[in-house]
């Protein structure tokens, strides 16, 4: 294997497949067969890159040549970039040996489309096959839906894949009719359909045929860009919610836009990646899915945008005080959840612990809650509690002050006058 | 008897529970249990050596476990954490357990139970970051060695992670603080001690144990990991929270840092 040709590949496809997001290796029920290679479980991260996010799968580009033209991306076809290919060999040698030396969980493999949807998407089923034929992978992989690929090539990634994706990308049809006009919104779709009626017929089939083969048994996932269109929070979190409840995604990511492109259409080179924003976006998902919150709950018409200054179940609940403040000792575990500051996993000591005595102040501080929010919202077995009848700009403004982070300077439009 | 007693057994978990067992015995309301070696007894204290018992240890293990499957994992997760005097909050945690009705729940007011909860949070998490941190190297034995340099004794937990895994590769994971390690030679796992002159962790210098190709998967992978990186995301502190810099000397993409 000539060492250094690989990495030079390896720096320019591993580069242009750093802006997906999902790095998740949960989720899949794969084991080790036959005293073969690997198994999954629930994630390792391996390591963390130097902004700080997860290693956890080996993330390349089968190629960077690509057909389209899509203002966003890296790798469209009017940039000018050094462009690289795998052969497929090459990359089964390099997953193998990451993953013999525990570097990752697997593979997550991507590519530009060349020639056509249906061609690349062969090309990347051709190492995924390749991997559990004949090597006897059995860690995770996962494969990028091609917009547009066939139903019949689909079908046959979910046999090898444990997770399927296709982004998005662009949350409004319109956005992406202004940024990706060569790309159709059906296209997206499509693969999408597929694998999602897949998914529902393995589940059928293999409760009753206990020998069914597999199909991505980490489900599906997408990718919105957050930042590139003018869209609001709103925009993205509806369609977020439409994908988790019509394709049973997994997943959904968001990705605050890095700007790559002097392009007139996306904001300008230099300007900041909105990382708060993106933070303020993956709690509200986080209400969606664990916390028993429904999306109209917390963004509609007049409230289009997330706070960036408070997170969004605080949000909710200074718009909702009639519903506070909760009694720790006897409220039902959907409405402890409900309580600024209390996480589920406070929500399950709380509940343990209850039955053992009624909980104070001390109990709660122990137990590892934030206080300083939490209790403006709660009573507990104490005659200490906030009796006064704030409103919910008064809340706002004492927490606030009670908290230092290290976003303040994001939000804060103020002038400061000696700096 | 309320009395107070030092009990000494042998370091191993099941002469730990023999202790316990004892101690429940004898009725003792605080057992002092310490490891043979380090034993720190008052003037006056008696002692008594225990000789391990795996029927009276099966006893303590069946009688938690009938009450908790989590409070088994607790407590053999907060003994594996070697901290001081764990050995007497252990001994508490049984006896609440043993004497409480509700069966399952967990008192997360008392601060004994909380306590132990806490230890063994911090056990399984060193547990999970050593199944992801453990470098391994290709020697030309064809063996796949790394080292290791746990907080706490976690290489009993990590080993059915491994073994379940790197079934078709011969293994080693050297625990070069507690100088023993695990050898999976492809049917099975043994427990082993090697005569180490030098550390292998993944220094720039190369080491004539190692394969050539080794050499060159490290570079491959260090290249993997810068450029992997967004540049106009760089965030170090929550790099170092994630990636702390005691393990840093033992993973390959940070061997240019340390």
């Amino acid at each position: 294997m000539d060492f250094n040709r690989i990495k030079e590949k390896l720096n320019i496809l591993a580069d242009a497949a750093k802006y997906d997001v999902s790095c998740s290796s949960s989720g899949s029920n794969r084991k080790n067969k036959d005293n073969g290679l690997g198994d999954t479980g629930n994630g390792i991260c391996h390591t963390y890159t130097e902004d700080g996010r997860c290693v956890s799968l080996l993330k390349i580009l089968l190629t960077n040549h690509c057909i389209f033209d899509c203002a966003y991306c890296v790798t469209r076809k009017s940039n000018d970039i050094q462009r690289a290919a795998f052969k497929i060999q090459e990359v089964v040698d390099l997953t193998i040996n990451f993953y013999r030396r525990n570097y990752i969980e697997g593979l997550f493999l991507s590519s530009g489309i060349f020639k056509s949807a249906d061609h690349t998407m062969e090309r990347l089923i051709a190492v995924a096959k390749k991997l559990r034929e004949e090597e006897n992978f059995n860690g995770y992989i996962h494969l990028k839906s091609i917009p547009g690929a066939s139903d019949e090539l689909m079908y046959e990634a979910g046999l090898y894949a444990d997770r399927l994706s296709v982004n998005i990308e662009i949350p409004t049809i319109s956005g992406l009719k202004l940024l990706a006009p060569d790309k159709k919104h059906e296209d997206f779709i499509k693969p999408m359909l597929k694998v999602k009626n897949e998914i529902i017929r393995y589940k059928e089939e293999s409760k009753i045929i206990k020998s069914t083969a597999k199909y991505a048994p980490a489900g599906q996932s997408t990718q919105m860009i957050v930042g590139a269109t003018g869209e609001s929070d709103k925009d993205i979190m509806y369609s977020a919610t439409h994908f988790y409840k019509n394709y049973q995604m997994k997943r959904v990511y968001y990705s605050g836009y890095v700007p790559i492109s002097t392009d007139s259409r996306l904001p300008s080179l230099g300007s900041e990646v909105p990382m708060l924003r993106e933070n303020r976006l993956y709690q509200t998902d986080w209400l969606l899915r664990f916390y028993g919150f429904s999306v109209n709950e917390i963004l509609d018409t007049d409230n289009p945008n997330l706070d960036m200054d408070i997170d969004p179940k605080l949000m909710w609940a200074l718009r909702n005080l009639n519903h506070f403040p909760v009694d720790i000792n006897k409220a039902e575990p959907r409405m402890l959840a409900r309580i600024p500051g209390i996480g589920m996993g406070s929500v399950h000591k709380i509940i343990s612990g209850r039955k053992y005595r009624r909980l104070s102040w001390e109990h709660l501080k122990k137990m590892g809650i934030a206080l300083n929010r939490a209790k403006y919202f709660i009573i507990c077995n104490s005659s200490d509690w906030e009796r006064r009848d704030l409103d919910a700009a008064t809340i706002k403004g004492m927490i606030l002050q009670s908290q230092n982070s290290k976003f303040k300077n994001q939000y804060n439009n103020q002038l400061s006058l000696f700096n | 008897m309320n009395a107070s007693k030092t009990l000494v057994y042998d370091g191993s978990f099941n002469g730990f529970l023999t202790a316990v067992f004892i101690g429940f015995e004898h009725k003792l309301t605080h057992a002092d249990i310490q490891k043979q070696g380090q034993l720190q007894s008052g003037l006056f204290a008696e002692t008594e050596t225990i000789f391990t018992n795996i029927e009276k240890a099966q006893r303590v293990w069946n009688g938690v476990r009938n009450k908790s499957n989590t409070a088994i994992k607790n407590i053999y997760f907060a003994f594996l954490s070697e901290q001081n005097n764990m050995e007497a909050l252990i001994y508490r945690y049984i006896q609440k357990l043993m004497g409480s009705k509700h069966k399952g729940a967990t008192d997360f007011s008392d601060d004994g139970v909380l306590k132990i909860n806490q230890l063994a949070h911090k056990v399984g998490r060193e547990k999970h970051r050593m199944e992801a941190f453990a470098r391994f190297q290709l020697t030309k034995d064809d063996v796949y060695f790394a080292n290791i340099e746990p907080d706490f004794d976690v290489l009993p937990l990590i080993s059915k992670h491994f073994r379940n895994r790197y079934a078709d590769q011969q293994w080693i994971i050297y625990d070069v603080k507690r100088k023993y390690g695990l050898f999976y030679d492809l049917n099975t796992v043994e427990i082993i001690s090697l005569d180490l002159t030098d550390i292998h962790s993944n220094s720039i210098e190369k080491s004539s144990a190692f394969t050539e190709a080794e050499y060159e998967y490290q570079d491959l992978w260090n290249n993997y990991f810068k450029s992997t990186t967004i540049k106009s995301r760089i965030n170090n502190k929550l790099h170092v929270q994630h990636v702390p810099k005691r393990y840093w000397k033992y993973l390959s993409e940070k061997k240019e840092a340390v």
